[in-house]
């Protein structure tokens, strides 16, 4: 039994490798890309539109309405990063009715390398939203004492996202492989219903996650900045 | 090792390729679409609420022009009754004129039909008294009333005096050969009342005349002589004007009674 698909290998020379992690993260992104290529080739701008285009306005006007929720003023800005994070998330998680299909997210490799992106991505759009220094400012809130923890908090809270969505993703896998074996009927049907809104509910989470934090970093700069423009003007 | 690097590494490329093609595919043509769209709606409700406020102007236009055609309407109505009156008035009087008109001429028709019939009556009473006395002269006396006509004429000429004399005579006189005194008569008097006459008119001048006789049916019973506008003459119709004034005595005073 793997218990990542990082172990499924398919070639390999040295160290480059073909395993099931990126195999299946290709296939997600040809359908993902082909589905929304071919829905979007013929979008109508009149009140008359196919249902695949419906679908696809609701599921990103819903993405934008989230981002706004969490408390980001442009939500467009964001749309692109974490609109793709959640429907990446989820897509691997509903592929798995798709028998002989190991989600991309039970591996550790890629809940880190998302984890990565989320590391990277907050204090790029802080920079970009408030400037270097104002983001850079924000680490010695309230005081400069607390730079050290605000330092670990960031990156424990990548290693959180990381190790939960892996967790979660590889852990409702091994059920339903565990129990395929135990009793082939029945139970792991359910299970794969339990682990289909698991892996929503990850993807929602990871998101939202994802844009409390950018949306911290960006209102924690905002009142970084706001007390020391104060006296300048 | 849970982590393999080279898959993390693989991985974070596939992610970040991912979201610039999702970006390319799917953001940005949903939200051009849904922008399009907006656009598009709210240009149509712009238009709508420019219809909608040409539609007011429209209306208010309409309503003016409802207003002022009304208007117009009850000036001709009003206008139309007045000259229909003032015709109705004038036609009244140009009616009542024309009644009037008719009246007075059916009055004078009256008029002049009274006059024609009593014209008719005084010529037949003429013409049965004209009758009757003669018949009674001829029944009771065995003389012809154109003899005693004559006779009576003769009388009144020989009778004669003052300024009608002397009138008579110097008109008399006065004749001449073409421009004789003539003697019409009702009838054609006999040669012997012709002598009779032509005598006495000798006598009354003292020298012979020159008389033309004449007969004319219009004078019923009577004699006249008439030379350069001087007359004197007998006619029953003198005894009718008496009979005339007689008969209209008692009528008047019944009428006033």
């Amino acid at each position: 039994m793997r218990l990542t698909p990082d172990a499924w290998i398919f070639w390999q020379y040295g160290f480059f490798k073909l395993n099931a992690t990126i195999v299946f993260t290709w296939a997600l992104m040809t359908v993902l890309v082909l589905g929304a290529a071919l829905i979007t080739r013929r979008l109508a701008t009149g009140h008359q539109r196919s249902r695949w285009q419906n679908l696809l306005e609701i599921v990103v006007t819903a993405i934008v309405g989230q981002i706004n929720d969490v408390g980001l003023q442009q939500p467009h800005r964001y749309l692109s990063f974490l609109g793709t994070l959640f429907l990446f998330i989820a897509a691997a998680a509903l592929a798995t009715v798709i028998p002989g299909y190991e989600p991309p997210t039970a591996s550790l490799s890629t809940t880190v390398a998302l984890a990565l992106c989320v590391l990277v991505a907050v204090p790029l759009f802080g920079i970009w939203g408030q400037g270097l220094a104002g983001y850079l400012k924000s680490y010695m809130q309230p005081t400069p004492i607390m730079l050290p923890f605000n330092l670990i908090s960031e990156a424990s809270r990548t290693l959180a996202l990381a190790v939960r969505l892996f967790g979660n993703m590889m852990s409702g896998a091994m059920i339903i492989a565990i129990l395929l074996s135990i009793t082939p009927f029945v139970f792991p049907i359910v299970m794969t219903l339990l682990g289909l809104l698991t892996g929503m509910v990850q993807a929602y989470i990871f998101t939202i996650l994802a844009a409390v934090y950018i949306a911290a970093a960006t209102r924690r700069s905002k009142a970084a900045n706001a007390p020391s423009s104060t006296p300048d003007t | 090792m849970l982590i393999d690097w080279f898959t993390v590494g693989a991985q974070l490329l596939n992610f970040l390729i991912l979201v610039w093609l999702m970006k390319r595919f799917l953001y940005q043509p949903v939200l051009d679409a849904i922008a399009s769209r907006e656009a598009k709606i709210a240009a149509e409700l712009k238009d709508a609420a420019d219809t909608k406020a040409k539609a007011h102007q429209q209306q208010d236009e309409f309503e003016r022009k409802n207003q002022a055609f009304d208007e117009q309407r009850d000036a001709l109505l009003s206008k139309a009754t007045e000259e229909a009156n003032a015709q109705r008035l004038r036609l009244l009087a140009e009616a009542r004129q024309a009644a009037e008109a008719a009246s007075v001429a059916r009055a004078k028709a009256l008029v002049t039909e009274k006059q024609r019939l009593h014209a008719e009556i005084v010529r037949r009473t003429q013409r049965q008294v004209y009758d009757i006395s003669r018949r009674v002269l001829g029944d009771l006396a065995s003389v012809s009333l154109e003899q005693r006509a004559c006779e009576v004429f003769i009388q009144r000429l020989q009778a004669l005096e003052g300024t009608t004399l002397d009138a008579l005579t110097a008109a008399l006189k006065s004749t001449t050969e073409g421009e004789s005194a003539l003697v019409r008569s009702a009838f054609r008097l006999p040669d012997a009342q012709r002598a009779s006459i032509q005598a006495a008119l000798n006598e009354l001048l003292g020298q012979p005349l020159t008389l033309t006789f004449e007969s004319d049916p219009e004078l019923v019973t009577g004699i006249e002589l008439s030379a350069k506008g001087v007359k004197l003459a007998w006619s029953i119709a003198e005894y009718l004007d008496a009979l005339a004034a007689s008969l209209k005595k008692p009528l008047l005073t019944t009428e006033r009674a």
